[in-house]
């Protein structure tokens, strides 16, 4: 009971009801689909990117709790960061779900994003806290592999 | 030597096999309750028995014995042992054909699951048989097993995948049935009872008006044979699939059943060891039914465990599973709609519905619910849309 009062926070109700991040974002240059066909959950991530700052980043799309208030955290999570820092951010996240990293100080740079520690305990549910930040990683694989990197 | 079933048979103390549901008596649900280990390990409420079902001690015991006992690869050896496993994998044939009122043992074909079965037909008979503008049709209710490979079916052979829609009670109306399937359905394929809205659909109907336009009838029984008699010859369905393991049987067990003369007709599905007859370098004649469509050394485990399975559903009798499952039905429905934030996909008539309830909680996501119950010991299917809780003879209402 801990695991799920704990992960159905005020914080993460309040970006699944009603997130600011949820929109259009009219001068976007980046845009990634994120699916997870066994629960239908569909996210579409767009960010503006401007000399290697993510300047704004927005979704729309539909799922369950866990998966719009992930992706809306980490949003703001993201928002005015560098690609690199952005970059180490969903390597942390990603890890501490999958409980590869625990170091409490190593996470403090996930700031909100901390708040589904809790989901690494719940094995049903990682796919909707990752989806997003899977989203976003492809996003930037695919922006490497067009400049050449 | 011992006398026994087959000729080397080993007989088996008949107290090990006696359980909580006794023969001849009047079986109450607390008794079949106790049939189920996991319900007492876990403390759990189990209403997923549409995706799979818990399974009784009776077929543990039975998979346990045949390991400890007479495990051996069948139709191959000369040796007593794989004589008594082929004896036993051949009378759980004829005990499955008997089960649904099948003519001949050899219509029964073991498969993996209803899945594979219905892959079987689509790629043995449907990739085989249909031309450009034939039609295949289905209703927009099947399970993904009974529609993606009839997509495949339609683009390899230029043939048309048309659909049978419901109406607002969440049934096929008789004029739907009338309008989709037409002079050019070469194939009808249809669900018993849906997976998803519990719809018990009018498939005597539905394979009459086929055969009357000259197309064949697939049945997909998986989720009807747990809970109702299946007669295929009184149905006079073409084809019938199943799965082992939603009737009480062990994962990886699948039927299909097909009239021989169009089984006969068909070529193999996969090719291999023990489907042959003569094997030169070049070609292959194949054996007769059933063996030509189960290349490869079977599932036995999972064919005893299925023939423990039906013992155990005829030893409860249809009869008694309807009983508690419509007074488990009837209390549900009358509970569950008085809560108003639930929105119910329930056919308004009782009679047409069977044992899956599917709901939304309004404003509140599938799987969020799911994880909610979850951690009150309920287990329950969410869906994209839909949450479905299926009861089988084993829920009581105290779990409700």
């Amino acid at each position: 009971m801990e695991d799920l009062t704990e992960v159905y926070n005020e914080l993460i109700m309040e970006h699944s009801m009603n997130s600011y991040n949820k929109k259009e974002l009219k001068d976007a240059n980046y845009s990634e689909m994120g699916h997870n066909p066994n629960c239908g959950d569909e996210i579409k991530l767009e960010m503006k990117l401007d000399s290697n700052v993510i300047k704004d980043m927005a979704f729309v799309g539909h799922g369950c709790a866990i998966s719009q208030a992930s992706t809306s955290i980490m949003i703001d999570t993201l928002k005015g960061k560098t690609l690199d820092e952005a970059k180490e951010i969903i390597k942390t996240f990603i890890g501490m779900i999958k409980r590869e990293i625990t170091d409490e100080k190593e996470l403090e740079k996930l700031e909100d994003a901390i708040a589904f520690k809790n989901v690494s305990n719940m094995p049903a549910r990682v796919k909707c806290a990752l989806l997003a930040w899977h989203t976003i990683e492809k996003m930037l694989e695919k922006k490497d592999e067009n400049n050449g990197k | 030597m011992q006398k026994g079933p087959g000729p080397f048979c080993t007989q088996f103390d008949k107290k090990q096999f006696i359980y909580n549901v006794k023969e001849g008596e009047e079986m109450n649900i607390d008794d079949i309750r106790k049939d189920f280990p996991i319900l007492e390990n876990r403390k759990i409420a189990y209403l997923d028995n549409s995706a799979t079902t818990q399974k009784p001690l009776p077929v543990l015991k039975k998979i346990d014995e045949f390991y400890k006992t007479y495990n051996a690869n069948v139709h191959r050896g000369a040796y007593s042992l794989s004589i008594e496993a082929s004896e036993r994998y051949e009378n759980a044939r004829s005990k499955i054909a008997k089960f649904i009122n099948a003519r001949f043992p050899e219509e029964i074909i073991f498969s993996k699951n209803a899945t594979e079965s219905l892959n079987l037909i689509a790629y043995s008979y449907g990739l085989e048989n249909l031309k450009k503008d034939d039609e295949i049709v289905i209703s927009i209710m099947e399970h993904h097993s009974n529609l993606v490979p009839w997509q495949k079916v339609a683009r390899v052979t230029g043939s048309k995948l048309n659909y049978m829609y419901i109406n607002d009670k969440f049934e096929i109306a008789d004029e739907e049935i009338e309008n989709k399937i037409t002079d050019r359905t070469k194939i009808v394929g249809i669900t018993h009872i849906s997976n998803a809205l519990g719809t018990i659909n009018n498939i005597e109907k539905i394979i009459k008006y086929a055969h009357k336009k000259g197309a064949i009838v697939i049945v997909d029984a998986a989720q009807s044979i747990p809970h109702m008699k299946i007669d295929v010859q009184k149905l006079d369905t073409d084809f019938l699939v199943f799965s082992g393991h939603k009737m009480l049987a062990p994962l990886g067990i699948g039927v299909l059943y097909g009239k021989r003369e169009i089984l006969n007709k068909m070529s193999p599905f996969i090719m291999g060891g023990d489907m042959i007859e003569y094997v030169h370098e070049q070609e292959t004649t194949f054996a007769p039914l059933p063996n030509k469509f189960e290349a490869g050394t079977q599932n036995i485990e999972g064919v005893i465990g299925l023939d423990a399975a039906i013992d155990y559903i005829e030893k409860i009798g249809y009869d008694k599973i309807q009983e508690i499952e419509k007074d488990l039905i009837s209390y549900a429905r009358s509970k569950l709609s008085k809560l108003d934030f639930l929105e119910l996909y329930l056919t308004p008539n009782e009679d047409n519905h069977s044992s899956v309830i599917s709901f939304n909680i309004k404003g509140i996501h599938p799987h969020d619910v799911a994880s909610i119950l979850d951690q009150e010991g309920v287990c329950i299917r969410s869906r994209k849309s839909l949450r479905t809780t299926s009861y089988e003879i084993f829920k009581n209402r105290f779990n409700l």
